[in-house]
Protein backbone atom coordinates (compact mmCIF):
# COMPACT_ATOMS: atom_id res chain seq x y z
CA UNK A 1 0.00 0.00 0.00
CA UNK A 2 1.41 3.31 -0.69
CA UNK A 3 0.11 5.13 2.39
CA UNK A 4 -3.48 6.01 2.20
CA UNK A 5 -3.09 9.04 0.33
CA UNK A 6 -3.52 8.94 -3.61
CA UNK A 7 -2.41 11.39 -5.45
CA UNK A 8 0.58 11.52 -3.48
CA UNK A 9 0.77 15.05 -1.49
CA UNK A 10 3.65 16.60 0.88
CA UNK A 11 0.36 17.17 3.27
CA UNK A 12 0.52 12.83 2.90
CA UNK A 13 3.91 12.59 4.00
CA UNK A 14 3.19 15.46 6.59
CA UNK A 15 0.08 13.82 7.97
CA UNK A 16 1.51 10.33 7.69
CA UNK A 17 4.77 11.22 10.06
CA UNK A 18 2.04 12.50 12.13
CA UNK A 19 0.16 9.07 12.70
CA UNK A 20 3.44 7.33 12.57
CA UNK A 21 4.32 9.39 15.91
CA UNK A 22 1.38 9.03 17.24
CA UNK A 23 1.45 5.56 17.23
CA UNK A 24 5.14 4.54 17.05
CA UNK A 25 5.27 1.95 20.44
CA UNK A 26 2.12 0.98 20.08
CA UNK A 27 2.92 -1.17 16.78
CA UNK A 28 6.23 -2.35 18.56
CA UNK A 29 4.01 -6.09 18.87
CA UNK A 30 2.72 -6.48 15.23
CA UNK A 31 4.33 -9.69 13.77
CA UNK A 32 6.45 -9.14 10.60
CA UNK A 33 10.24 -8.73 9.37
CA UNK A 34 12.61 -8.34 11.95
CA UNK A 35 16.43 -8.25 11.51
CA UNK A 36 18.07 -9.80 14.82
CA UNK A 37 21.72 -9.00 14.95
CA UNK A 38 23.57 -12.07 16.16
CA UNK A 39 24.37 -9.33 19.00
CA UNK A 40 26.87 -11.82 21.50
CA UNK A 41 26.87 -9.04 24.10
CA UNK A 42 23.40 -9.02 24.71
CA UNK A 43 22.07 -9.81 28.04
CA UNK A 44 18.82 -10.80 26.71
CA UNK A 45 16.43 -13.14 23.84
CA UNK A 46 18.51 -14.12 20.76
CA UNK A 47 15.23 -13.02 18.70
CA UNK A 48 14.78 -16.66 16.77
CA UNK A 49 11.77 -15.34 15.17
CA UNK A 50 8.91 -14.46 16.61
CA UNK A 51 8.66 -11.77 19.28
CA UNK A 52 10.32 -8.32 18.15
CA UNK A 53 13.15 -7.51 20.09
CA UNK A 54 12.39 -4.14 22.28
CA UNK A 55 15.43 -2.78 21.61
CA UNK A 56 15.59 -3.02 17.91
CA UNK A 57 15.56 0.17 15.90
CA UNK A 58 12.13 0.73 14.28
CA UNK A 59 12.74 2.70 11.10
CA UNK A 60 8.87 3.52 10.68
CA UNK A 61 6.19 4.03 8.40
CA UNK A 62 5.78 5.64 5.30
CA UNK A 63 8.43 7.92 3.32
CA UNK A 64 9.85 8.67 6.81
CA UNK A 65 10.37 4.95 7.33
CA UNK A 66 11.73 4.45 4.14
CA UNK A 67 14.26 7.34 4.43
CA UNK A 68 15.10 5.60 7.29
CA UNK A 69 16.08 2.64 5.95
CA UNK A 70 18.22 4.40 3.39
CA UNK A 71 19.81 6.14 6.37
CA UNK A 72 20.15 2.63 7.46
CA UNK A 73 22.37 1.50 4.57
CA UNK A 74 24.27 4.29 4.34
CA UNK A 75 25.46 4.48 7.87
CA UNK A 76 26.84 1.28 6.94
CA UNK A 77 28.50 2.26 3.93
CA UNK A 78 29.62 5.38 5.26
CA UNK A 79 31.05 3.24 8.51
CA UNK A 80 32.43 0.46 6.03
CA UNK A 81 34.40 3.03 3.96
CA UNK A 82 35.72 5.22 6.43
CA UNK A 83 37.21 2.08 8.28
CA UNK A 84 38.80 0.81 4.80
CA UNK A 85 40.08 4.86 4.81
CA UNK A 86 41.42 4.38 7.81
CA UNK A 87 43.14 1.21 7.27
CA UNK A 88 44.91 2.14 4.54
CA UNK A 89 48.82 1.92 6.43
CA UNK A 90 48.35 -1.68 6.50
CA UNK A 91 46.54 -2.40 3.03
CA UNK A 92 47.62 -4.21 -0.18
CA UNK A 93 45.48 -1.62 -1.82
CA UNK A 94 47.06 0.23 -4.71
CA UNK A 95 47.13 4.24 -4.99
CA UNK A 96 44.68 4.09 -7.73
CA UNK A 97 42.22 1.97 -5.48
CA UNK A 98 43.11 3.78 -2.47
CA UNK A 99 42.45 7.23 -4.49
CA UNK A 100 38.89 5.83 -5.82
CA UNK A 101 38.22 4.38 -2.26
CA UNK A 102 38.51 7.81 -0.37
CA UNK A 103 35.96 9.35 -3.15
CA UNK A 104 33.29 6.81 -2.19
CA UNK A 105 34.17 6.99 1.23
CA UNK A 106 33.27 10.82 0.94
CA UNK A 107 29.87 10.60 -1.06
CA UNK A 108 28.72 7.71 1.30
CA UNK A 109 29.65 10.18 4.54
CA UNK A 110 27.31 12.59 2.55
CA UNK A 111 24.74 10.27 2.14
CA UNK A 112 24.83 9.68 5.23
CA UNK A 113 24.63 13.10 6.78
CA UNK A 114 21.85 14.13 4.19
CA UNK A 115 19.59 11.21 5.52
CA UNK A 116 20.68 12.25 8.87
CA UNK A 117 19.65 15.76 8.52
CA UNK A 118 16.57 15.32 6.44
CA UNK A 119 15.26 12.61 9.08
CA UNK A 120 15.74 15.58 12.08
CA UNK A 121 13.86 13.68 14.93
CA UNK A 122 12.21 11.17 12.77
CA UNK A 123 16.26 9.52 12.28
CA UNK A 124 17.34 6.11 13.78
CA UNK A 125 20.09 5.96 16.19
CA UNK A 126 23.48 4.94 15.29
CA UNK A 127 23.92 1.86 14.34
CA UNK A 128 26.50 -0.62 15.27
CA UNK A 129 28.16 -2.46 12.73
CA UNK A 130 29.83 -5.72 13.05
CA UNK A 131 32.48 -6.07 10.70
CA UNK A 132 34.39 -9.15 12.24
CA UNK A 133 34.01 -10.91 8.50
CA UNK A 134 35.98 -8.40 6.63
CA UNK A 135 40.25 -7.79 6.86
CA UNK A 136 41.01 -4.27 5.98
CA UNK A 137 44.49 -4.80 5.32
CA UNK A 138 43.42 -7.10 1.84
CA UNK A 139 42.89 -5.94 -1.23
CA UNK A 140 40.73 -9.26 -2.31
CA UNK A 141 38.38 -8.63 1.03
CA UNK A 142 38.10 -5.04 1.10
CA UNK A 143 37.20 -4.83 -2.22
CA UNK A 144 34.84 -7.67 -2.48
CA UNK A 145 33.09 -6.47 0.66
CA UNK A 146 32.84 -2.97 -1.60
CA UNK A 147 31.27 -4.82 -4.61
CA UNK A 148 28.78 -6.63 -2.27
CA UNK A 149 27.96 -3.14 -0.39
CA UNK A 150 27.46 -1.24 -3.55
CA UNK A 151 25.11 -4.18 -5.36
CA UNK A 152 23.16 -4.46 -2.48
CA UNK A 153 22.75 -0.90 -2.09
CA UNK A 154 21.49 -0.32 -5.93
CA UNK A 155 19.28 -3.07 -5.48
CA UNK A 156 17.95 -1.84 -2.55
CA UNK A 157 17.23 1.93 -3.86
CA UNK A 158 15.90 0.36 -6.76
CA UNK A 159 13.20 -1.91 -4.95
CA UNK A 160 12.69 1.31 -2.58
CA UNK A 161 11.50 3.42 -5.26
CA UNK A 162 8.06 1.88 -5.46
CA UNK A 163 7.33 2.66 -2.12
CA UNK A 164 7.65 6.18 -1.59
CA UNK A 165 4.97 8.73 -2.05
CA UNK A 166 6.72 11.70 -2.26
CA UNK A 167 8.56 12.53 -5.82
CA UNK A 168 11.05 15.03 -3.83
CA UNK A 169 11.96 11.92 -1.92
CA UNK A 170 11.91 9.72 -5.00
CA UNK A 171 14.16 12.26 -6.84
CA UNK A 172 16.65 12.43 -4.42
CA UNK A 173 16.75 8.66 -4.11
CA UNK A 174 17.51 8.95 -7.84
CA UNK A 175 20.48 10.94 -7.47
CA UNK A 176 21.90 8.57 -4.85
CA UNK A 177 21.44 5.14 -6.45
CA UNK A 178 23.16 6.12 -9.61
CA UNK A 179 25.84 6.89 -8.11
CA UNK A 180 26.11 3.98 -5.80
CA UNK A 181 25.67 2.32 -9.22
CA UNK A 182 29.31 4.07 -10.66
CA UNK A 183 30.65 3.01 -7.58
CA UNK A 184 29.52 -0.74 -8.18
CA UNK A 185 30.96 -0.68 -11.59
CA UNK A 186 34.08 1.25 -10.68
CA UNK A 187 34.51 -1.85 -7.56
CA UNK A 188 34.01 -4.45 -10.05
CA UNK A 189 36.19 -2.85 -12.93
CA UNK A 190 38.89 -3.29 -10.01
CA UNK A 191 38.20 -7.05 -9.58
CA UNK A 192 38.12 -7.69 -12.89
CA UNK A 193 39.69 -5.07 -15.20
CA UNK A 194 37.90 -4.12 -18.67
CA UNK A 195 35.39 -7.00 -18.68
CA UNK A 196 31.56 -7.25 -18.88
CA UNK A 197 31.75 -7.52 -14.92
CA UNK A 198 31.17 -4.08 -14.84
CA UNK A 199 27.51 -5.55 -15.17
CA UNK A 200 27.55 -8.54 -14.85
CA UNK A 201 24.84 -10.73 -15.43
CA UNK A 202 25.16 -11.68 -12.06
CA UNK A 203 23.34 -8.33 -11.58
CA UNK A 204 21.96 -7.47 -14.71
CA UNK A 205 19.36 -9.80 -16.44
CA UNK A 206 18.25 -10.71 -19.81
CA UNK A 207 16.33 -7.95 -19.84
CA UNK A 208 19.17 -5.14 -19.33
CA UNK A 209 17.84 -4.42 -15.95
CA UNK A 210 19.91 -3.81 -12.50
CA UNK A 211 18.36 -6.11 -9.43
CA UNK A 212 15.62 -4.58 -7.38
CA UNK A 213 15.04 -5.78 -3.57
CA UNK A 214 12.82 -5.47 -1.37
CA UNK A 215 13.57 -4.02 2.38
CA UNK A 216 13.17 -7.78 3.96
CA UNK A 217 15.56 -9.16 1.32
CA UNK A 218 18.31 -6.51 1.48
CA UNK A 219 18.29 -6.40 5.31
CA UNK A 220 18.65 -10.34 5.66
CA UNK A 221 21.72 -9.80 3.62
CA UNK A 222 22.86 -6.48 5.55
CA UNK A 223 22.30 -8.36 9.24
CA UNK A 224 25.81 -10.17 8.73
CA UNK A 225 27.51 -6.52 8.84
CA UNK A 226 24.99 -5.11 11.28
CA UNK A 227 24.66 -5.65 15.05
CA UNK A 228 21.61 -3.31 15.82
CA UNK A 229 18.61 -5.41 15.12
CA UNK A 230 16.42 -3.74 12.74
CA UNK A 231 12.36 -3.71 12.68
CA UNK A 232 11.50 -2.69 8.62
CA UNK A 233 8.18 -4.37 9.56
CA UNK A 234 6.01 -1.01 9.61
CA UNK A 235 7.28 -0.06 5.88
CA UNK A 236 5.36 0.57 3.01
CA UNK A 237 5.06 -2.95 0.85
CA UNK A 238 4.26 -1.29 -2.55
CA UNK B 1 -1.17 12.47 -23.22
CA UNK B 2 -1.91 15.72 -23.41
CA UNK B 3 0.84 17.76 -24.53
CA UNK B 4 0.25 19.52 -21.56
CA UNK B 5 1.17 17.13 -19.62
CA UNK B 6 4.41 16.67 -21.30
CA UNK B 7 5.35 20.32 -20.74
CA UNK B 8 4.21 20.30 -17.37
CA UNK B 9 6.51 16.89 -17.02
CA UNK B 10 9.59 18.88 -19.05
CA UNK B 11 9.40 21.14 -15.95
CA UNK B 12 9.04 18.79 -12.95
CA UNK B 13 13.15 17.85 -12.78
CA UNK B 14 14.06 21.27 -13.27
CA UNK B 15 13.31 23.08 -9.91
CA UNK B 16 17.00 22.55 -8.83
CA UNK B 17 19.06 22.66 -12.33
CA UNK B 18 18.99 26.56 -11.94
CA UNK B 19 18.06 26.94 -15.58
CA UNK B 20 21.83 27.68 -16.56
CA UNK B 21 20.93 28.20 -19.79
CA UNK B 22 17.87 29.63 -19.90
CA UNK B 23 16.72 33.23 -19.17
CA UNK B 24 13.39 31.99 -18.55
CA UNK B 25 11.93 28.95 -17.50
CA UNK B 26 8.97 27.29 -19.55
CA UNK B 27 6.65 27.30 -17.18
CA UNK B 28 7.38 31.18 -16.96
CA UNK B 29 7.10 31.45 -20.58
CA UNK B 30 3.85 29.32 -20.95
CA UNK B 31 2.04 31.35 -18.42
CA UNK B 32 3.44 34.19 -19.61
CA UNK B 33 1.96 33.72 -22.80
CA UNK B 34 -1.29 33.16 -20.91
CA UNK B 35 -2.70 30.46 -22.87
CA UNK B 36 -2.86 26.88 -23.91
CA UNK B 37 -3.52 26.62 -27.68
CA UNK B 38 -1.57 24.43 -29.65
CA UNK B 39 0.06 26.66 -30.90
CA UNK B 40 1.65 27.99 -27.92
CA UNK B 41 2.49 24.93 -27.17
CA UNK B 42 3.82 23.71 -30.30
CA UNK B 43 6.35 26.43 -30.44
CA UNK B 44 7.29 24.97 -27.18
CA UNK B 45 8.50 21.72 -29.00
CA UNK B 46 11.14 20.41 -30.92
CA UNK B 47 9.33 19.58 -33.96
CA UNK B 48 11.34 16.38 -33.96
CA UNK B 49 9.20 15.49 -31.07
CA UNK B 50 5.94 16.29 -32.38
CA UNK B 51 6.59 14.49 -35.64
CA UNK B 52 7.57 11.54 -33.51
CA UNK B 53 4.67 11.39 -30.89
CA UNK B 54 1.46 9.37 -32.15
CA UNK B 55 -1.13 12.20 -33.62
CA UNK B 56 -3.97 10.97 -30.51
CA UNK B 57 -0.80 12.66 -28.34
CA UNK B 58 -1.21 16.17 -29.25
CA UNK B 59 -5.10 15.83 -29.54
CA UNK B 60 -5.54 14.91 -26.37
CA UNK B 61 -5.50 17.74 -24.15
CA UNK B 62 -6.45 15.48 -20.88
CA UNK B 63 -4.03 13.88 -19.80
CA UNK B 64 -5.13 10.44 -18.34
CA UNK B 65 -1.33 9.65 -15.72
CA UNK B 66 -1.03 6.07 -18.04
CA UNK B 67 -1.00 8.61 -20.93
CA UNK B 68 1.54 10.31 -19.18
CA UNK B 69 3.67 6.93 -18.74
CA UNK B 70 3.54 6.36 -21.87
CA UNK B 71 4.85 8.99 -23.21
CA UNK B 72 7.72 9.19 -21.20
CA UNK B 73 8.79 5.56 -22.45
CA UNK B 74 8.41 6.59 -25.64
CA UNK B 75 10.55 9.24 -24.79
CA UNK B 76 13.16 7.14 -22.90
CA UNK B 77 12.79 4.72 -25.96
CA UNK B 78 14.03 7.04 -28.67
CA UNK B 79 17.10 7.67 -26.35
CA UNK B 80 17.52 3.59 -26.17
CA UNK B 81 17.52 3.76 -30.02
CA UNK B 82 19.70 6.12 -30.68
CA UNK B 83 22.41 4.47 -27.89
CA UNK B 84 21.25 1.15 -29.64
CA UNK B 85 22.50 2.41 -32.81
CA UNK B 86 25.98 3.84 -31.76
CA UNK B 87 26.93 0.83 -30.35
CA UNK B 88 25.90 -1.91 -33.04
CA UNK B 89 27.47 0.41 -35.73
CA UNK B 90 30.52 1.18 -33.24
CA UNK B 91 30.70 -2.63 -32.58
CA UNK B 92 30.12 -3.59 -36.38
CA UNK B 93 32.38 -5.14 -38.98
CA UNK B 94 34.88 -2.00 -39.30
CA UNK B 95 34.82 -1.31 -35.50
CA UNK B 96 38.05 0.66 -33.98
CA UNK B 97 37.25 -0.71 -30.56
CA UNK B 98 40.67 -2.53 -29.10
CA UNK B 99 40.54 -5.58 -28.19
CA UNK B 100 41.04 -4.54 -24.49
CA UNK B 101 38.04 -2.86 -24.48
CA UNK B 102 35.94 -4.54 -26.76
CA UNK B 103 33.97 -6.97 -23.93
CA UNK B 104 32.83 -3.90 -22.60
CA UNK B 105 31.31 -2.44 -25.91
CA UNK B 106 29.67 -5.72 -26.64
CA UNK B 107 27.94 -5.44 -22.85
CA UNK B 108 26.67 -2.21 -23.50
CA UNK B 109 25.27 -2.64 -26.72
CA UNK B 110 23.16 -6.01 -25.60
CA UNK B 111 22.06 -3.85 -22.74
CA UNK B 112 20.72 -0.96 -24.60
CA UNK B 113 19.17 -3.60 -27.03
CA UNK B 114 17.39 -5.25 -24.69
CA UNK B 115 16.16 -1.95 -23.23
CA UNK B 116 15.10 -1.15 -26.62
CA UNK B 117 12.61 -4.19 -26.44
CA UNK B 118 11.75 -3.93 -23.12
CA UNK B 119 10.41 -0.48 -23.76
CA UNK B 120 8.92 -1.53 -27.09
CA UNK B 121 6.95 -4.31 -25.03
CA UNK B 122 5.65 -2.13 -22.39
CA UNK B 123 4.31 0.39 -23.78
CA UNK B 124 2.46 -2.20 -25.79
CA UNK B 125 1.13 -3.89 -22.55
CA UNK B 126 0.05 -0.46 -21.27
CA UNK B 127 -2.15 -0.16 -24.41
CA UNK B 128 0.38 2.29 -26.43
CA UNK B 129 1.75 2.85 -29.02
CA UNK B 130 5.20 2.88 -29.24
CA UNK B 131 7.58 5.53 -31.38
CA UNK B 132 8.84 3.29 -34.37
CA UNK B 133 12.75 2.45 -34.60
CA UNK B 134 12.38 3.48 -38.17
CA UNK B 135 11.01 7.12 -37.55
CA UNK B 136 14.56 7.65 -36.77
CA UNK B 137 17.96 8.62 -38.57
CA UNK B 138 20.78 9.06 -36.77
CA UNK B 139 23.80 11.32 -37.56
CA UNK B 140 26.38 11.00 -35.01
CA UNK B 141 28.73 13.80 -36.87
CA UNK B 142 25.67 15.64 -35.29
CA UNK B 143 25.74 17.47 -38.60
CA UNK B 144 29.93 18.31 -38.49
CA UNK B 145 30.05 18.97 -34.63
CA UNK B 146 31.19 16.07 -34.21
CA UNK B 147 34.20 13.65 -36.55
CA UNK B 148 32.58 10.31 -37.81
CA UNK B 149 32.92 8.19 -34.63
CA UNK B 150 33.04 5.29 -36.57
CA UNK B 151 35.63 5.90 -38.96
CA UNK B 152 39.14 5.02 -38.67
CA UNK B 153 41.17 7.09 -35.96
CA UNK B 154 38.41 8.13 -34.41
CA UNK B 155 38.20 5.50 -31.27
CA UNK B 156 38.24 9.01 -29.13
CA UNK B 157 35.51 10.63 -30.53
CA UNK B 158 33.64 7.05 -30.25
CA UNK B 159 34.44 7.17 -26.51
CA UNK B 160 33.68 11.09 -25.91
CA UNK B 161 30.24 10.21 -27.50
CA UNK B 162 29.30 7.02 -25.70
CA UNK B 163 30.19 9.06 -21.96
CA UNK B 164 28.12 11.99 -22.91
CA UNK B 165 25.24 9.25 -24.33
CA UNK B 166 25.58 7.55 -20.80
CA UNK B 167 26.01 10.06 -18.44
CA UNK B 168 22.66 12.20 -20.64
CA UNK B 169 20.37 8.74 -19.91
CA UNK B 170 21.29 8.85 -16.43
CA UNK B 171 20.06 12.01 -16.33
CA UNK B 172 17.54 11.59 -18.57
CA UNK B 173 15.73 8.76 -16.76
CA UNK B 174 16.22 10.11 -13.35
CA UNK B 175 14.21 13.06 -14.50
CA UNK B 176 11.35 11.13 -15.18
CA UNK B 177 10.68 9.05 -12.11
CA UNK B 178 8.36 11.50 -10.51
CA UNK B 179 5.78 10.61 -13.40
CA UNK B 180 6.20 7.03 -13.42
CA UNK B 181 4.97 7.06 -9.91
CA UNK B 182 1.68 6.39 -11.41
CA UNK B 183 2.69 2.84 -12.17
CA UNK B 184 5.09 0.82 -10.16
CA UNK B 185 6.23 -1.71 -12.18
CA UNK B 186 6.93 0.84 -14.67
CA UNK B 187 8.97 2.75 -12.22
CA UNK B 188 11.13 -0.01 -10.75
CA UNK B 189 11.76 -0.99 -14.25
CA UNK B 190 12.84 2.26 -15.02
CA UNK B 191 14.91 2.66 -11.86
CA UNK B 192 16.53 -1.24 -12.96
CA UNK B 193 17.57 0.45 -16.24
CA UNK B 194 18.69 3.99 -14.69
CA UNK B 195 21.28 2.21 -12.30
CA UNK B 196 22.89 -0.26 -15.52
CA UNK B 197 22.86 3.38 -17.32
CA UNK B 198 24.84 4.48 -14.57
CA UNK B 199 27.12 1.49 -14.51
CA UNK B 200 27.77 2.18 -18.25
CA UNK B 201 28.84 5.91 -17.45
CA UNK B 202 30.91 4.51 -14.76
CA UNK B 203 32.84 2.39 -17.09
CA UNK B 204 32.91 4.13 -20.27
CA UNK B 205 34.85 7.01 -18.07
CA UNK B 206 37.09 4.51 -16.57
CA UNK B 207 38.17 3.66 -20.59
CA UNK B 208 38.73 7.16 -21.34
CA UNK B 209 40.59 7.89 -18.07
CA UNK B 210 42.80 4.66 -19.24
CA UNK B 211 43.17 6.85 -22.37
CA UNK B 212 44.46 9.47 -21.21
CA UNK B 213 41.78 11.84 -20.37
CA UNK B 214 43.52 11.03 -16.18
CA UNK B 215 41.49 13.38 -14.39
CA UNK B 216 37.89 11.33 -15.94
CA UNK B 217 36.62 9.47 -13.00
CA UNK B 218 33.34 7.44 -12.62
CA UNK B 219 31.61 9.74 -11.30
CA UNK B 220 31.07 13.35 -12.74
CA UNK B 221 33.16 16.09 -10.57
CA UNK B 222 31.49 19.49 -10.74
CA UNK B 223 29.95 20.65 -14.29
CA UNK B 224 33.88 19.12 -16.22
CA UNK B 225 33.23 17.80 -18.83
CA UNK B 226 37.30 16.71 -18.67
CA UNK B 227 38.83 16.35 -21.88
CA UNK B 228 35.16 15.87 -23.99
CA UNK B 229 34.64 18.20 -26.59
CA UNK B 230 33.19 22.01 -25.84
CA UNK B 231 30.06 20.73 -27.46
CA UNK B 232 29.38 18.15 -24.99
CA UNK B 233 29.31 20.35 -21.71
CA UNK B 234 25.16 20.65 -22.00
CA UNK B 235 25.25 17.03 -20.33
CA UNK B 236 27.23 18.10 -17.35
CA UNK B 237 25.46 21.52 -16.70
CA UNK B 238 23.99 21.29 -13.44
CA UNK B 239 26.00 18.47 -11.69
CA UNK B 240 28.05 20.79 -9.77
CA UNK B 241 24.57 21.45 -8.02
CA UNK B 242 25.01 20.70 -4.31
CA UNK B 243 22.00 21.76 -2.49
CA UNK B 244 21.67 18.00 -0.95
CA UNK B 245 24.45 18.66 1.97
CA UNK B 246 25.06 21.77 3.78
CA UNK B 247 27.47 23.48 2.54
CA UNK B 248 30.50 24.49 4.24
CA UNK B 249 31.84 21.49 6.13
CA UNK B 250 31.90 18.91 2.96
CA UNK B 251 34.76 18.66 -0.24
CA UNK B 252 33.07 20.52 -3.30
CA UNK B 253 34.42 18.17 -5.03
CA UNK B 254 33.09 15.09 -3.35
CA UNK B 255 29.42 16.49 -2.61
CA UNK B 256 28.71 16.93 -6.50
CA UNK B 257 30.04 13.52 -7.44
CA UNK B 258 27.97 12.02 -4.44
CA UNK B 259 24.90 13.13 -6.60
CA UNK B 260 23.89 12.56 -10.24
CA UNK B 261 21.82 15.70 -10.98
CA UNK B 262 18.03 15.36 -13.48
CA UNK B 263 17.92 16.28 -16.62
CA UNK B 264 14.38 17.50 -17.94
CA UNK B 265 12.41 16.05 -21.15
CA UNK B 266 13.47 19.60 -22.95
CA UNK B 267 16.80 19.36 -21.84
CA UNK B 268 17.91 15.52 -22.95
CA UNK B 269 16.16 16.02 -26.29
CA UNK B 270 18.20 19.58 -26.69
CA UNK B 271 21.12 17.11 -26.32
CA UNK B 272 20.13 14.04 -28.35
CA UNK B 273 18.37 16.20 -30.86
CA UNK B 274 21.71 17.10 -32.03
CA UNK B 275 21.86 13.48 -33.55
CA UNK B 276 18.87 13.29 -35.01
CA UNK B 277 18.77 14.08 -39.02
Amino acid sequence: MKNDQNPPSLEAIRLNRRRFLGYAGATVGASALLIAGCKKDDDDDNNNGTPIDPNAVNLGSGDIGVLNYAYALEQLEAAFYTQVVANFGASDLSAAERSLLNDIQKHEVAHRDLFKGALGSNAIKDLEVNFTSIDFTKRASVLGTAKAFEDLGVSAYNGAGKLLVSSDYLLLAGKIVSVEARHAAAIRHLLNPFSADFAGTDVIDGNGLDLARTPSQVLAIAKTYVKTPINASNLPTS
Amino acid sequence: MSILKLIDNLDAGQTNTADLNQPTSRREGLFTMGGFGSTVLAAAIPTFLLNMLPKETIADAMAAPQDAVIDVLNFALTLEYLEADFYIKGTGSNSNITSKYRAVFDEIRKHESAHVAVLQQTITKLGGTYVPRSNFTFDFTADGAFPDPFSAGQFGTFLALSQAFEDTGVRAYKGQAGVLMTNNDVLTAALQIHSVEARHAAMVRLIRADQGDILTKPWITGNSRGLMPGATQDVYNGEEKTNQTPTGAYDFNAVTEAYDEPLTMQQTLDIAGLFLD
